[in-house]
């Protein structure tokens, strides 16, 4: 989310989750054009539920300098209900109660500020369930 | 009928002891939990603001409403923490929740009242059958100065109201407002806290505004305080809201389920609209609600609602105010508090 046309762009998937679903019935989030696993070019677009399930994670105590601020915090890789995998931070808990197949449901949040002067970027977020 | 058909509320996770404050700044904790009538409040995450929290807040306004978000017409945030200077909070919120670009989109500031405010105009544009659908939210990360008595009570949260006129859940009964130039509390173009007129605050401006807007509803509405359920007045600290219920004859438990203020603290323009979310959890069929706000500078909105026998069919569609306020709660200590809500200011 470098600049505004870009920010601009990706508003449906970051604000709305809509993501889309192949012939195929694989989903993903953010969107592509071509299905990766069966090279399918056909979609239909889908709005995720936002619930899901924790597959992996990980805890950043190192960050790039835009989430200084915000570390240490909780990345993990979710799988929707629907199927899509996408990677989110995971905020408002303890790390400890993060486990792998940890329900969580994807809220929208704040993810970072352009510098002092730049555009706030908002976005999905998981939180547990 | 026109009325709230849908309303929803939403408070952070993050809360600090009044104690925790008290003991950071040499004040005796056990006065100023006596005074103020608080013993915590609500700290927005770092990634929260009041576009998070207007979100959160109005996707259970709609869950409880049931409507397509396309028929929304308005939408109004009345806020005194705006994330941007300049640009809307509402254009993120109506993107977020599946809204417009059909809708007519504004943020409001009145001080603390901004939030009644964007009820008031939502509940205007429904009576003059200018659309079907209008949603107003207050909500607010609110500021404290460091050390100053408002870090007691500044807090973070907000709640939302669909107007319409197809399956209201409580009718708008009777309006009114009081508003007068009174310089009690303010803050400048950039300066990063509010200052205020210490115990001016009180009589001439909370109590003067609260009480001549109740006094003329009641007048206006031929009721009496014993004709509601339930009554929330905007909440400031613990003791205003219930000295203003007092004196306007309101009892005890009449305003016990509207006054939040001892877990949440002051949620400034989510103040009242929060606590009449809490009261619209369980008001029965039948049953009439009174909210007064107050905005300093100054002024206030009132509002009388009936609720009709729909209430109860969407009252357990989304998580109650109660609910999330009693839920889920992390502490945080001083130093962290002062983190989360830049208090401790960086070079870069």
């Amino acid at each position: 989310m470098a600049n505004s046309q870009r920010y601009t762009r990706e508003i449906p998937r970051r604000y709305r989750l809509e993501g889309q679903r192949f012939v195929s019935g694989n989903v993903y989030l953010p969107m592509r054009y071509i299905d990766p696993e069966t090279g399918e070019r056909k979609f239909d677009p889908i709005r995720l539920s936002g619930k899901g399930t924790i597959l992996s994670f990980t805890e950043i105590h190192i960050p790039a300098d835009t989430y200084a601020r915000e570390a240490p915090f909780a990345v993990a890789i979710i799988e929707t209900d629907e199927g899509a995998r996408l990677t989110a931070q995971v905020v408002d808990c303890n790390f400890e109660d993060i486990k792998i197949g940890s329900k969580v449901e994807l809220i929208f949040r704040k993810i970072m500020e352009e510098g002092n002067s730049g555009i706030l970027n908002y976005g999905y977020k998981a939180i547990l369930v | 009928m026109i009325g709230i058909v849908g309303f929803g509320a939403y408070v952070p996770a993050y809360r600090i002891k009044s104690r925790t404050i008290a003991e950071q700044w040499g004040d005796d904790a056990g006065t100023i939990e006596r005074g103020l009538l608080m013993q915590e409040k609500t700290v927005p995450g770092r990634d929260e603001d009041t576009i998070t929290i207007s979100v959160a807040a109005a996707k259970n306004a709609l869950k409880r409403a049931g409507i397509d978000p396309q028929k929304i017409g308005a939408v109004y945030i009345g806020s005194e923490s705006h994330p941007y200077a300049v640009k809307p909070s509402g254009t993120v919120v109506i993107d977020a929740l599946g809204i417009g670009p059909h809708v007519h989109v504004a943020d409001l500031e009145f001080a603390c009242k901004a939030g009644a405010e964007s009820m008031y105009i939502c509940y205007s544009h429904i009576k003059s059958g200018e659309m079907d659908y209008a949603m107003g939210i207050g909500a607010d990360t609110s500021q404290g100065a460091p050390g100053d008595a408002l870090e007691y009570s500044a807090s973070a949260g907000g709640a939302a109201f669909i107007f319409g006129r197809e399956n209201v859940v409580a009718e708008v009964m009777y309006t009114h407002s009081f508003t007068s130039d009174t310089p009690d509390f303010w803050r400048r173009e950039y300066e990063h806290y509010p200052r205020h007129g210490g115990r001016f605050t009180g009589e001439p401006a909370y109590f003067k505004h609260v009480l001549g807007c109740a006094k003329a509803l009641l007048e206006k509405s031929n009721m009496k305080a014993e004709d509601f359920a339930h009554a929330v007045f905007h909440m400031p600290n613990g003791k205003f809201p219930l000295k203003a219920g007092k004196i306007l004859g309101f009892k005890q438990e009449q305003m016990d389920q509207g006054w939040v203020v001892n877990l949440m603290g002051n949620t400034y323009s989510g103040s009242s609209p929060t606590g009449m979310a809490a009261i619209l959890d369980v008001l029965k069929p039948g049953e009439k609600a009174f909210m007064i706000s107050f905005g300093s500078g100054a002024g206030s909105d009132g509002f009388i609602f009936e609720a009709t026998d729909r209430i109860t069919e969407v009252q357990g569609l989304a998580p109650t105010t109660r609910g999330i306020l009693e839920g889920k709660r992390i502490f945080l200590d001083y130093g962290k508090y002062a983190a989360y809500r830049r208090k401790i200011r960086f070079d870069n």
